[in-house]
């Protein structure tokens, strides 16, 4: 897929047209170069579970996955990101409403209150748990420490990824798939 | 917290690229990650006219390792570098300073020469740039021209990249036999900017003892600070240093400033206390064949 930003250039105040597939749906909107891939997902494409919090990168509240790869979403230019497969955290539970098993893990251990910072650490841990399968317990600090919560003082957190990592060991799935229809009841919990 | 309104540029080829910031000019800034870019941006401390970015580019991107050295072009990603053994296997510094570099999140984005462009004094890869003696090649449209480190280094967040010229590449050369370093760095969480930090490599006589030292501090200066400490340790068995004349050195170079973060004082101390466990590890791993 082509931008049509080319390198004659656009001015400032004009727009372009920027084609994305989110969650598996290819979505596209006119936006001028300025725009935040965080404002593009929640104002032009009406996709606001990802949410913005300090907007210059420090609190990991937008993270997105990038084909596959967690990103800050208030770091990236929509224009940059032209032809690109993004996963929101609209992208993670079964259409049957059937919670994705990083988010059944974060129920289960209460790894949130507020939940302003949940879509992002949701979406930081799924990728995260894409790349370490297995982690000890110094990795998913480390690897959750790009994200701030005010609310829980992250034990449960931490706890959440922990059980979210057996699961997946157990079942095999990719954390950044969205969850099978049936794949967990609605509402039940799981064992943790 | 929005970005001012800027021209897009996105060229398909380095020529492209070259000849739109030739046109450009002063107006123009490179948006590489964006990872230090687009948060200045964010707070309004840059506004450029123009931003050319490199995401649309075809190239760019190439990791070489040679028999003398490893060049990294400017859209290869600090997370792309980290996971690349030939290159960390060739200047293992490389790989331990990379693990220190912001959260995994960010290095999949920001790029590893885009952080020297950047040159923040608290940032890791302008210190293993310099403690190294590496080089940024830098292009325009009519040409190509080298900086070494320490010429291009110019202070926080100036770098020497002259207005119309693209940062392609970094160069760091190998180290030689008998050569051991080591990154050390403490900041309130992991990922976050260093308090303080540093950057040694040691290097070996036959007898195994101390031939030349030095060291970079990050965090505690405008660019990073390089310090020789070969006369504090020259002769020092591997296994036995006795460090503290180089930290005094090091402590007596380093000008660390006081912010919300940390003290002076605490800085200065604790740059003190880094080099020692660094240059232990660095020698250690120099007896032990130069790895890591």
């Amino acid at each position: 897929m082509t931008t049509n930003a080319t390198a004659t250039g656009i001015d400032a105040h004009d727009r372009v047209e920027v084609t994305v597939t989110v969650n598996g749906v290819p979505r596209s909107s006119q936006v001028q170069p300025r725009r935040l891939l965080s404002d593009f997902l929640r104002h032009d494409l009406r996709l606001t579970g990802t949410h913005v919090g300090c907007e210059h990168g420090v609190c990991g509240a937008c993270t997105v996955l990038l084909d596959g790869a967690p990103v800050r979403s208030c770091l990236t230019f929509a224009v940059s990101v032209d032809g690109h497969e993004l996963t929101t955290i609209e992208g993670l539970a079964a259409a049957d409403g059937g919670l994705h098993p990083v988010q059944q893990a974060f129920r289960d251990h209460h790894g949130l209150q507020c939940g302003f910072c949940t879509p992002g650490f949701v979406v930081s841990a799924c990728g995260f748990l894409a790349e370490h399968p297995d982690p000890d317990d110094e990795q998913i600090r480390e690897g959750m420490a790009g994200n701030l919560c005010r609310c829980t003082g992250y034990t449960g957190i931490l706890g959440a990824v922990r059980q979210a990592a057996d699961e997946l060991r157990a079942t095999g799935d990719d954390p950044r798939q969205r969850t099978r229809d049936g794949a967990t009841a609605s509402g039940e919990e799981v064992s943790s | 917290m929005k970005p001012p309104a800027f021209a897009y540029h996105a060229p398909r080829t380095t020529d492209e690229a070259l000849a739109t910031l030739g046109e450009l000019g002063d107006d123009a800034k490179v948006l590489a990650g964006g990872q230090s870019l687009v948060p200045l941006l964010n707070m309004r401390l840059a506004a450029p006219a123009a931003l050319v970015d490199l995401a649309h580019l075809d190239g760019l991107d190439a990791i070489e390792v040679s028999d003398d050295r490893v060049r990294v072009e400017a859209r290869v990603t600090h997370e792309r570098l980290r996971r690349h053994p030939a290159a960390t296997d060739a200047v293992p510094l490389l790989r331990e300073a990379l693990d220190w570099v912001a959260h995994p999140v960010i290095r999949n984005r920001g790029t590893a020469l885009g952080s020297i462009v950047h040159a923040d004094p608290a940032a890791e890869l302008p210190a293993v740039l310099s403690l190294l003696g590496g080089q940024v090649e830098l292009a325009t449209s009519g040409g190509t021209r080298t900086a070494a480190a320490d010429d291009y280094l110019l202070g926080p967040l100036e770098s020497d990249t002259r207005p119309g010229e693209l940062a392609t590449a970094l160069v760091l050369p190998r180290p030689g036999v008998r050569t051991g370093a080591a990154f050390d760095e403490l900041s309130r969480r992991h990922g976050d900017y260093a308090l303080a930090g540093v950057a040694v490599t040691v290097t070996l006589d036959a007898d195994l003892a101390v031939a030349t030292a030095r060291a970079a501090f990050i965090g505690v200066g405008a660019t990073p600070v390089r310090v020789d400490l070969t006369d504090s340790l020259s002769g020092q068995a591997h296994d036995a240093l006795a460090p503290a004349d180089a930290v005094g050195l090091a402590r007596d170079v380093i000008e660390p400033t006081d912010d919300i973060h940390a003290t002076a004082d605490y800085r200065r101390h604790l740059a003190g206390v880094l080099l020692e466990r660094a240059l232990t590890t660095a020698a250690g791993r120099a007896a032990a064949g130069g790895t890591a």
